[in-house]
This record gives structure tokens, C-alpha cells and sequence, in this order.
């Protein structure tokens, strides 16, 4: 008697709970839920075409309908391209480097911006944009703290199985040969014109700049 | 990899920039892309469904039909369009997975027919969506498990026995399938009749008759009727015996049929018997003796052969072993569990029926299962308490595994009539299909009377009838008439194979001298296989006869029209059966073949169908079945007048 009593309160209680939920979600949704500017806007400030952003916007509200990527997502979609190894830690500093609103998503302005930053700019740029993702907290320069983070998260997604086989320090020893490289005035931190000046110096580097011009 | 993560490749690709800096080599040249990179509308009809589609949708999946250079087999250049002949209903399902990554199942589609659509293009089925997995998996393995009963009972048991079974195998079918045959059916129910006798007198056995003059005692009346019973146990065990001996002798394999439950049931029914036989009448010993007759009760398990509902319980019970056990086991959990509780609650009070934890046990089953003798009581207050708990918790404990069990046994029982209605369903499919194939090998005949009717003259209703036929039916007999001019045999027809075999007992005397023409060469001695013996002499008969139109109805007239003689060779018959006759044989010009016969116009009684089925599978067959070596050079042709 007890327990068919007891089912019945529990009922009305669950049918009255919805309805509170609702208001919450239905707000949730509101602010997820996201699209971008108009077309034109967006040609004008890339360097696609309308039809290159067609199909790139096709692609991507087709993977995330709600108009926005979130970090878990990126991670998620980025370890799928490197299995082997672990690219969380790689994927969270490209997050943030094309998060340029800092707000834990990734619209599709941030998303088409990035890339024509990295497909159609122009050296500078690119060069800018690598010093940025380099630089985690922001601060305009890079230590050996942040380029370290960065050098083992690129270890990482190489994953255990290399050839040949992965030592303890070899992240250590790329840091230090890139400050070798890159530190001009030995000061233990590279700027934005260190690094630009090194990078232009970098023959190997220029050249593979060029090849990356039409990926997309 | 997904779909969808292919969209994000050229974002990776890009953000490889970020890697240059800390290159030390040169990084490798990209591959080039000769496509077009402009995303161009694909038109796809199926069934005048239009349906649109980007094209790099389709090609997110390249290992798939519409994703690989295969659609371009079914590209419609006059339309632009593809052009698929398929369901439109499924289509929009095996789009969706292109447009989302994710395959769902249809719950209202045939899963065969599902199967089907994703087999044709090309989509592997392990990729439905989690969502819809389960119910996929489940309507694959009943179907699976209907199609495997299916094909049970139509190679099992109803099929008629080859007829060069040995008598053994005979008598096996016999008892595995009364209904095959009326010994069987009656043998079946005299030993059902004798089980029912047995169990009876072990029953009336043990109840009080009236006592015997002068004593007072009521007698049970096994004892007042000593003899009367002795016999009756006597022709039971001996009809028992009989059986099982038979079983033993007749079973394929003896040593499964020993170790099978109804076996072993036979042996555990009759042998108390013997065993009191062999006793001795020791006082001692006939006390394990009468705990021995017990197991004569046995014997009402042998109806199990009588009864599929006995059957199926214990299959089912069989089936949920599971579920007993782990309900056996809950209960003893419990019964220890309340046994001790009750003990210890009751253990103060005076002449307390609980003296011990196991004397609870009793108490415990007792309330558990919700009887309440009331042999046993509890007094005191904690001891109520207690035993009220248990009795409200043995109700659920019960109830848990009992449906589990029940809806086993309605599946098994669900399967068991379906079982019987497919069967009933198959005799009448198997004569549908008979009809067809007959239907068609007449049709195979009839073209060929066409043909040669065609040749000779211009009968126009023959002609027309010709041309009537659709292009499939003239090229499908062509094909016959070439399988026919490859293997030198000749098609002929069911009835008249079985009945060449049968009229052997017929033993007709042929009357050559009466066959005009005949030329009925002495048969081939080395003819073996089934009736070479039969064939000749039914062709004789044949002959003496005259028989019978080669194809049906409307050809008669064409019969008298088909006497040919033309150069008659001595003809050798083949050995097999079928060769023996009556084909009209087109006039191909060809010497081999010949001349008809002409019989006497005695009674046509029989017309029969003279065409063996079609299908190559029964043509191996029958030359396996021969030795010949001389084929057929003519035949003999028989036309009614």
C-alpha cells in the first residue's frame, strides 16, 4: 500500500519538474545556438571566395549544427587525425590560438578567419599567427616554458611508437635548438620581431611555406 | 574515418603551419588535387524519386556505390541524372547516412529487404547508428533463427524416404514420425494406450479394496489382486521392451540414442521389473525393492513422445536454467537467512516448535511460498515481526524470475505452432512450385513442336502462337534445345519417368511384331540406373500402345503430322528412362536424329507429360545414375493419330 502510494507522489513530482527545466534549456539553447555574419561581410574579411565559403560553411554547420565548436569537440575531432599519440594537449593550444574571442568556443568566423590567415595571408601574417599559438599566456613573448609545452604536445601526438624511439629529452633538446635558433639577443624569451626575422632567415622554413599554399 | 571529420582535414592540414618553426627538415610536397574544387548538384532518380544531393556528400564515403566511380554504371546521359530502380523508401534512408554520417533502421522495413538495399550500395551494415543497433541486431537473429527452423522442417521430417532406404532407416522414420505411415500411427498408439494402462494399475495398486473374507484389515488392492496386477505389469513392461529394443536396433546412432533423455526414461520405466525379478524374496532387500517400484511412475513420462506441450515445457525448463537457478539460489539465501532470524527470535519461549535452524527451514518454505500450514507458529512478538518480513519478501523473491520463464515458454511455443504452420504452408508452396516447373517444361516442349511445326509448314494458329511467346521464353528454350544437343539426351517428362519406373512389376509384353516401324532396337544391355529394364519395357508397351500427345491439348493434331521417316537407323536406346520416348523432335536437319513411330491407335488412355523437369539438377542426377554409354541416336516418337 505504502509503495503504490509512494509511485504516485513520485509522478506528480517528475511531471511538475519539466516544465521548470524547459525555461532553463530553452534559454541554454538560445545562447549555443549561433550564426554568422551575412556572406559579404565575411568575404570581405577573409580572402575566400563566396563560393569557398559555401562550402566551408556547408561543412561545418553540417558538424556542428548549434554553429559553434566547443574545446571537447576540437579535441575530439583532432585526436581522430592523429590516433597514435595523445593530441589533447596540441589541440587545446590550436583552440585557443583560434579562439581569438578567448570565450571557450569556436564560431564559424573564428574558424574561416584562421584559415585565411593561414591559407591566403601573406608571410607576416602566417608568421603572426604561429607566434600566437606559441605564445600561451598572451604576453608577446615566448619563454622556454611555453615553447617546451608546445614542443612535447607536438611529441605527444607522435605517440609511443616512433622510429627512432622517443629519448626522455628530445623535447628538451628541440626547445633549446629552437632558442638557439630563434633568441637573437640571448635573452631567454623570443618577441614577435625575433621571431620573424629568425623565421625569414630559415631557408627550410620558406620553403615549406610555399608548399602549404594550396591546401585548401 | 567519419564524414565529418574529413570536413575539418584541410583545417588541420592548415594549422600544420604552426609546426614550421620548429621544422628542421623541409616538409614533404603536399599531393595535388586535381578535382575541381567547385562543389557541383548531383541529380539521382530512383524510381522517378528525384532526389538532389551535393557531390561531395556523396563522396565522403568513397568505398560505398554512390561514393565510387560505380554510380557512373548507372548514369543516365540523356536525363543527366542517375538512375536507380529501387525502393525510393529505403533510398531516403541511405541518403540520410551520406548527409549525417549516422545509418538509422527503419523499424517498419522488412530487415531483409533492408539488407538488401545496403548490399546494393555497398554500405557495410556495421555502421548503424548506435540508436538503432539493437533493434537491427534483434530482427537479425529472429529472422535468421525463423529462416534456420524453416529449413529444419523442410529437410527433416516429412520428406518422403529415398526408396533405397534399408529397413532399419525405414523403421527409425517409423518411430520418429508416426504419421508417415498407418503401421507407425497404430504401433503409436498402443504404446500410448499400454502408458496410460501402466500408470492406471500403478495407482489403483495402492488403493483399499474391501477385505478378504474373513479378515478385518482393508486390503489395498495390489495385494488382494496379486496375480490380476502381476500380469498386467507384466504385458506392459514387455510391450515397453519390445519398444525400446526396436528404438535401439533402428537408431542411427546408437550410442546418442542411449545417452538421450527419452531413452534413458524407457530404460529407469522397466526396470524396476526385472530387477524384482532377479530379487530374491529377502526381507532385507524388499525394502529397497519397494522404494525401486517407485520409479515406476516414470512411466507416465514416456507420453512425452505423445505430447509436444510435455515437450515443450521441458525445453523450456531446459532454457531457463538460468533463471531456476537463480532463483533456487535467492530462496536458499533467504530460508537461511529467515531460518536463523526466526530461530534466534523464538528461542526464549516455551514449547517453541522451532528447536533448531534447520527445523525452521520448514517454517521458512512454508510462509516463503505464502502456504501457512500453521504446523509451526511463532509466539513472540519479534518473531511475528520477522515472520511477516519474510513472508512479504519470499512473495517477491518469487515473482522476480517467473516471468522470465513464462515468456520463454510462450517464445518456444510461438516457435513449436509456427513450426506447424510453416509446414502446412510448405506442402502447399512445394505443389505450387511442382505445377510451375511442369508448367515450364511443358512450355519447353511446346517450343519445340513449334519449332519443328514452324519448319515443316505453315500452320498459322501454331505460328501465331509461336510468336506469342515473349523473346525471354524463345531464348530460355534455346538454351534447353542446346543442353539438350550437348548431352544427347532428351528432356522428358516427371510422370513419365516415375512411371517407367513403376510399371517394371507392370511387366508388359511388349508385342514388337504390332509396333509398325518400331524401332525399338534391342535396348542397350548396359543400361543400368534406375529402370533400364522398365524403360524398355514400357516402351514397348508404349509402342504396342498408342500413346500419348508430347505436350498438351492443342498439339494432338499436330502429332499425326509428325511421323517422320526419314532414315531409321537402328536405334539404341539410352539407358535412361527418360530417353525412352516420345519427344516430337524438331527436324533439324540433322541425320541423327530421326524417325517417329507410328503406333497402332490402340486406347491413348494415358497422356502423359513427358518431360522431365527442366532444371539441370535432376539431368546430372540421371546420367550419374547410368552407366550407358550409348546415347541416344533417335528416339522414339509416338504420336496419337
Amino acid at each position: 500500500m505504502g509503495a503504490v502510494v509512494g509511485t504516485l507522489t513520485m509522478q506528480t513530482k517528475q511531471r511538475r519538474r519539466p516544465s521548470r527545466d524547459k525555461t532553463d534549456e530553452e534559454l541554454e539553447m538560445a545562447t549555443v545556438c549561433h550564426r554568422p555574419e551575412g556572406l559579404d561581410q565575411l568575404e570581405a574579411q577573409t580572402n575566400f571566395t563566396k563560393q569557398e565559403l559555401q562550402i566551408l560553411y556547408r561543412g561545418f554547420k553540417n558538424e556542428c549544427p548549434s554553429g559553434v565548436v566547443d574545446e571537447e569537440t576540437f579535441k575530439h575531432i583532432y585526436a581522430q587525425f592523429f590516433p597514435h599519440g595523445d593530441a589533447s594537449m596540441y589541440a587545446h593550444y590550436l583552440f585557443n590560438a583560434f579562439d581569438s574571442t578567448n570565450n571557450g568556443s569556436i564560431k564559424f568566423k573564428d574558424f574561416v578567419v584562421g584559415l585565411s590567415t593561414l591559407l591566403r595571408g601573406t608571410l607576416r601574417e602566417k608568421l603572426e599567427w604561429t607566434f600566437y599559438l606559441y605564445d600561451i599566456n598572451r604576453d608577446g613573448y615566448i619563454n622556454r616554458e611555453e615553447m617546451t609545452e608546445i614542443v612535447r604536445a607536438i611529441y605527444d601526438m607522435m605517440g609511443k611508437y616512433t622510429y627512432p624511439a622517443l629519448k626522455g629529452d628530445v623535447a628538451q633538446q628541440h626547445v633549446d635548438a629552437f632558442f638557439r635558433k630563434m633568441d637573437k639577443n640571448k635573452d631567454g624569451v623570443v618577441t614577435l620581431e625575433e621571431f620573424v626575422i629568425a623565421c625569414q632567415e630559415d631557408e627550410t622554413m620558406m620553403n615549406s611555406m610555399q608548399l602549404f599554399e594550396n591546401v585548401m | 574515418m567519419a564524414a565529418g571529420v574529413a570536413t575539418w582535414l584541410p583545417f588541420a592540414r592548415a594549422a600544420a603551419v604552426g609546426w614550421l618553426p620548429l621544422a628542421r627538415k623541409t616538409m614533404p610536397k603536399p599531393p595535388v588535387d586535381k578535382t575541381s574544387r567547385s562543389d557541383e548538384i548531383l541529380y539521382v532518380n530512383v524510381s522517378g524519386v528525384r532526389f538532389q544531393t551535393w557531390k561531395n556528400t556523396l563522396d565522403r564515403y568513397p568505398e560505398t556505390l554512390l561514393g565510387s566511380s560505380e554510380k557512373e554504371f548507372f548514369y543516365n546521359e540523356d536525363t543527366q541524372e542517375f538512375f536507380f530502380d529501387r525502393d525510393p523508401e529505403m533510398f531516403r534512408h541511405i541518403l540520410n547516412f551520406y548527409r549525417t554520417g549516422k545509418l538509422h533502421y527503419p523499424r517498419n522495413e522488412c530487415i531483409q529487404a533492408f539488407d538488401e538495399e545496403l548490399a546494393f550500395y555497398g554500405i557495410v551494415p556495421e555502421i548503424i547508428g548506435d540508436c538503432c543497433m539493437e533493434e537491427y541486431r534483434d530482427r537479425k537473429k529472429e529472422n535468421q533463427e525463423r529462416l534456420a527452423e524453416d529449413t529444419e522442417a523442410n529437410e527433416g521430417m516429412d520428406t518422403p524416404l529415398p526408396p533405397d532406404s534399408t529397413s532399419r532407416e525405414r523403421l527409425w522414420r517409423a518411430f520418429e514420425n508416426p504419421h508417415t505411415s498407418t503401421m507407425a500411427l497404430v504401433f503409436y498408439y498402443v504404446t500410448g494406450f499400454f502408458i496410460a494402462v501402466s500408470v492406471t494399475a500403478n495407482v489403483v495398486e495402492t488403493v483399499p479394496c474391501r477385505p478378504l473374507k474373513g479378515t478385518v484389515k482393508d486390503l489395498p488392492c495390489g495385494e488382494k489382486f496379486q496375480l490380476a496386477f502381476f500380469c498386467l505389469d507384466t504385458a506392459c513392461v514387455l510391450i515397453f521392451t519390445f519398444e525400446y529394443l526396436m528404438r535401439f536396433f533402428a537408431a542411427p546412432s546408437r550410442g546418442k540414442f542411449v545417452r538421450s533423455v527419452m531413452s534413458v526414461i524407457d530404460v529407469v520405466a522397466i526396470m524396476p521389473y526385472y530387477i524384482g525379478l532377479v530379487m530374491p524374496e529377502n526381507e532385507d532387500v524388499s525394502g529397497a525393492f519397494v522404494t525401486l517400484r517407485v520409479f515406476r511412475v516414470f512411466r507416465i513420462f514416456k507420453f512425452s513422445r505423445h505430447s509436444a506441450g510435455l515437450r515443450i515445457l521441458g525445453y523450456t525448463l531446459k532454457s531457463c536454467a538460468s533463471e531456476l537457478g537463480f532463483l533456487l539460489f535467492s530462496l536458499t539465501m533467504a530460508i537461511i537467512i529467515f531460518a536463523t532470524v526466526m530461530f534466534y527470535a523464538e528461542k526464549g519461549t516455551k514449547g517453541s516448535s522451532f528447536t533448531s535452524i534447520p527445523a525452521s527451514f520448514w517454517y521458512t518454505i512454508v510462509t516463503m511460498t505464502t502456504l501457512g500450514y500453521g504446523d509451526m507458529v511463532p509466539n513472540t512478538i519479534a518473531g511475528k515481526i520477522f515472520g511477516s518480513i519474510c513472508s512479504l519478501s519470499g512473495v517477491l523473491v518469487i515473482a522476480l524470475p517467473v516471468p522470465v520463464i513464462v515468456s520463454n515458454f510462450s517464445r518456444i511455443y510461438h516457435q513449436n505452432q509456427r513450426a506447424d504452420k510453416m509446414r502446412a504452408q510448405q506442402k502447399v508452396r512445394m505443389a505450387r512450385i511442382r505445377l510451375a516447373k511442369k508448367a515450364t517444361v511443358n512450355a519447353f516442349l511446346q517450343y519445340k513442336d513449334d519449332r519443328s511445326l514452324g519448319d515443316r509448314d505453315s500452320d498459322s494458329t501454331a505460328l501465331i502462337a509461336v510468336k506469342n511467346r515473349s523473346a525471354f521464353e524463345h531464348q530460355h528454350n534455346h538454351l534447353l534445345h542446346c543442353l539438350e544437343k550437348t548431352t544427347n539426351h532428351e528432356f522428358t517428362s516427371e510422370m513419365n519417368y516415375s512411371e517407367l519406373c513403376m510399371t517394371e512389376s507392370v511387366g508388359c509384353r511388349t508385342s514388337r511384331s504390332t509396333s509398325l516401324s518400331s524401332q525399338q532396337a534391342a535396348p542397350n544391355s548396359n543400361s543400368s540406373g534406375c529402370c533400364p529394364r522398365r524403360a524398355r519395357r514400357r516402351a514397348a508397351m508404349r509402342l504396342a500402345n498408342s500413346t500419348v500427345s508430347v505436350s498438351r491439348g492443342s498439339i494432338q493434331e499436330l502429332d499425326t503430322l509428325h511421323i517422320k521417316t526419314t532414315s531409321i537407323p537402328p536405334q539404341t536406346r539410352s539407358s535412361l528412362n527418360a530417353q525412352t520416348h516420345d519427344f516430337l523432335k524438331p527436324n533439324c536437319g540433322e541425320p541423327d536424329f530421326s524417325a517417329a513411330i507410328i503406333s497402332i491407335p490402340t486406347p491413348p488412355a494415358n497422356s502423359p507429360d513427358e518431360s522431365l523437369p527442366p532444371s539441370p539438377i535432376p539431368i546430372p542426377g540421371i546420367l550419374r545414375n547410368t552407366r550407358a554409354t550409348a546415347y541416344i541416336q533417335d528416339s522414339v516418337k509416338i504420336s496419337s493419330l
